[in-house]
């Protein structure tokens, strides 16, 4: 067991997966020489050369066309794209080549191949630069898409989606770089596919996940001291597949859910979740689903425009409440019981 | 559209009284310094957290700019990258606007909404700083059919750097002018790095000049750290946009600092930021106009407090001037007005919440 960042964990499963499997190598814009914008691949390059940690062009949908093809020569790349804003160039790569080239060959090929990329926001970067399309991806199938939120699901689910037959579009987040956690020495890859209950409780369910399952997290833990509520939060960590299952359990105990994402409010990841408890849980939801998302519009660069349009905490528990007096039970304070 | 108007350019010389060619020296020599000035100036109000988001500089830079300014017209358009505080100056826009955006203020050239990567001033027809590396570059071309469209005489500037000359955009945007016979020129700023990764290590013809013939397109390589000459090589190429073949200029540049203020930029030798020194092309021009006996300390003493008072004031009035107001947030969605689209602040439900049922025991 050690204590590490989110970015070390990333670091070292790269390195772990180069020494483990020599099909293995990365691709992506300044990772060799500059270390990657981001420092993930810090010393990679020295350590195993130019044949296998290769520096890019500003060519995204080149080479990660290029990786798709050496994926199905039997090669497992593993593409970093600078942030999620840039991989809209290789969209049509990824979308049209990486998602379908096993079913529409009849299965013949598959693609073993990672797109690492992060998301985040939040710092002026502007229009273009705080996107987060995660969804354009969770949208297609033949894609799978995952967005751990703590070092050791980064290590577990890189092994994994290194591992994995098919592409997989691997979500980080600028906001989680910095943050620790636990990893243990011998962790396993860990199932792609599966949500996962990070906190145990019985009156909403919180969800969110990458940076939106540490907010969940942390508002859980600061309304149970402070009003006595006791929400369970779900870590999402994979939006396609989505474990659907967890979700509909969750809200069957806890008869309401508040959905929190990083993209904007309509058509995203909440929509679909939403939707899910709809369908799963209807006769135990006691209100409707609400979803904390980004104002509609594109980020604006000024700082009090962009707080505006980005959810905050006290987004989140103001539609906690909300959602808490529509189902009745507003008075839950202390010793609610 | 109201043509551009370029005071800052055309003010006469305070500095003595030099003519002819020795005054456009100067003349260079003071919008070189401005923006040299200024982008320090930046650099500072970045370090003092009085902008934020990613910032990029144009220091090495000013030579160039300020040769491709001079052989636009003030009715031609001009589309950059995000490093493009110097243009926007250059261009005419008063620096205070420039200062502002940078800012995030309702004065700022975008009204605060786009920042250091995103300066627009309709009035002197810079269409924009963009963020994606190539993304302006089809964006331009596009500009330049729409001139040619209406048989217009204006040009389009599309300025880009070396990194960009890699992206699929770039070649397809090449090949549709050449086609098409626009009205464009494609400026590639090489200062020899993308953020860390060279011209060598990325482009398998680094004379990148010569991209070019892959579209028939005619092109040139300059010397970017000397205005003179990249006047003149500017020249060329835009009246051969003005005749409607568009032109691929290559202007070798140099960028003294990191790609952003907070790239530390330690994978340069200590050699080649002593060799980067040497070569600056702002003492270097200064050095030149004393040598020949144009200006002397004194009065490039004087230009520089002149410079350093204009960066100043526009620091002050980028200070002074509001921070947009968040009932603004839904102001630039869309151009009309139109049913039923979403303006609600992230905490928002879609619909009200219902009325509360009646108290129920707990
Ligand atoms: C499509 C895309 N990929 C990556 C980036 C990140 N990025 C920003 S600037 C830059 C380097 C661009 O180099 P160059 O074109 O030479 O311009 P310079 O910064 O040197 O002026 C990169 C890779 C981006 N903005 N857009
Ligand atoms: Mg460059």
């Amino acid at each position: 067991m050690a204590i590490m960042t989110y970015r070390r964990a990333l670091h070292d499963t790269l390195r772990d997966e180069m020494l483990r499997d020599e099909r293995v190598l990365l691709l992506g814009e300044e990772i060799g020489v500059f270390e990657g914008s981001y420092k993930i691949t810090a010393g990679l390059l020295e350590e195993f050369g130019p044949r296998r940690v290769r520096d890019t062009p500003i060519a995204e949908e080149g080479f990660t066309g290029a990786a798709i093809g050496a994926a199905m020569l039997g090669l497992r790349p593993v593409v970093e794209i600078m942030t999620i804003n840039f991989s809209l160039l290789a969209l049509d790569q990824i979308v049209n080549h990486a998602a379908k080239i096993y079913g529409m060959f009849g299965g013949q090929a598959s693609v073993p191949l990672v797109i690492r990329t992060p998301g985040g926001g939040g710092q002026q970067l502007g229009a273009t630069h705080s996107q987060n399309v995660e969804l354009y991806y969770a949208f297609v199938p033949g894609l799978k898409v995952v967005a751990p939120s703590t070092p050791a699901d980064a290590r577990a689910l890189l092994q994994a989606a290194i591992r994995d037959d098919d592409p997989v579009l691997f979500l980080e987040n600028l906001a989680l770089y910095n943050t620790k956690g636990d990893v243990p020495d011998d962790l396993p890859p860990a199932p792609i596919g599966r949500a996962r209950v990070t906190r145990e409780g019985r009156d909403l369910t919180l969800i969110g996940y990458s940076r939106t399952a540490h907010v969940a997290a942390q508002v859980a833990d600061q309304l149970a001291a402070s009003e006595g509520l006791d929400i369970e939060v779900v870590d999402l960590m994979s939006l396609r597949p989505l474990d659907r299952a967890t979700i509909v359990a969750s809200v069957r105990k806890t008869h309401a859910a508040v959905v929190l994402e990083d993209d904007w409010l309509t058509y995203g990841i909440g929509a679909e979740v939403a939707a899910t408890i709809s369908d799963g849980a209807f006769d135990d939801l006691d209100a409707p689903v609400r979803r904390v998302a980004m104002a509609e519009v594109p980020l604006p660069y000024a700082k009090p425009l962009e707080t505006a349009a980005l959810p905050s905490t006290d987004d989140v528990i103001a539609a906690i409440y909300q959602t808490l007096d529509a189902v009745g039970r507003r008075h839950l304070k202390v010793g609610h019981d | 559209m109201s043509p551009a108007t370029r005071s800052p350019r055309s003010r006469a010389a305070s500095a003595g009284e030099p003519t002819g060619e020795h005054q456009r020296l100067v003349d260079f020599y003071r919008r070189m310094l401005l923006i040299r000035r200024f982008e320090e100036r930046t650099a500072r109000a970045y370090t003092q957290a009085r902008i934020g988001g990613y910032c990029h500089l144009n220091l090495g830079e000013e030579a160039a700019i300020v040769g491709l300014l001079t052989a636009l017209e003030p009715t031609d358009y001009l589309f950059t990258n995000y490093r493009e505080h110097g243009y926007a100056v250059d261009r005419g826009i008063d620096p205070n606007r420039v200062m502002a955006e940078l800012y995030g203020r309702t004065d700022g050239v975008s009204k605060g909404w786009g920042g250091s990567m995103h300066m627009f001033d309709t009035a002197h027809r810079l269409l924009g700083g963009y963020g994606i590396v190539g993304g302006q570059v089809p964006v331009a071309t596009g500009a330049a059919l729409a001139i040619e469209y209406r048989g217009g005489r204006e040009i389009v500037m599309c300025t880009m750097g070396d990194g960009t000359t890699n992206i699929g955009a770039f070649h397809e945007s090449l090949n549709l002018a050449a086609l098409w016979h626009l009205p464009i020129v494609y400026v590639i700023i090489n200062n020899r790095l993308g953020m860390g990764t060279t011209v060598e290590a990325s482009s398998a013809e680094p004379e990148l000049f010569r991209r070019g013939a892959a579209y028939r397109m005619a092109a040139a390589r300059v010397d970017g750290l000397d205005p003179v000459a990249v006047v003149a090589a500017a020249e060329i190429a835009v009246a051969s946009a003005r005749d409607g073949e568009p032109y691929l200029l290559e202007v070798v540049s140099e960028r003294l600092r990191g790609h952003s203020v907070v790239d530390p930029a330690k994978y340069r030798t200590e050699a080649e930021v002593a060799d980067l020194r040497a070569h600056d092309p702002v003492p270097a021009l200064a050095a030149r106009l004393v040598a020949q006996g144009v200006l002397s300390d004194e009065q490039l003493e004087e230009m520089d407090r002149a410079a350093l008072r204009i960066v100043e004031e526009a620091a002050q009035f980028a200070e002074a001037s509001a921070a947009p107001d968040v009932s603004t947030l839904f102001d630039f969605t869309y151009a009309t007005p139109v049913d039923n689209v979403g303006t609600r602040y992230p905490g928002e439900p879609l619909f009200p919440p219902a009325p509360r049922p009646e108290e129920t025991e707990s």
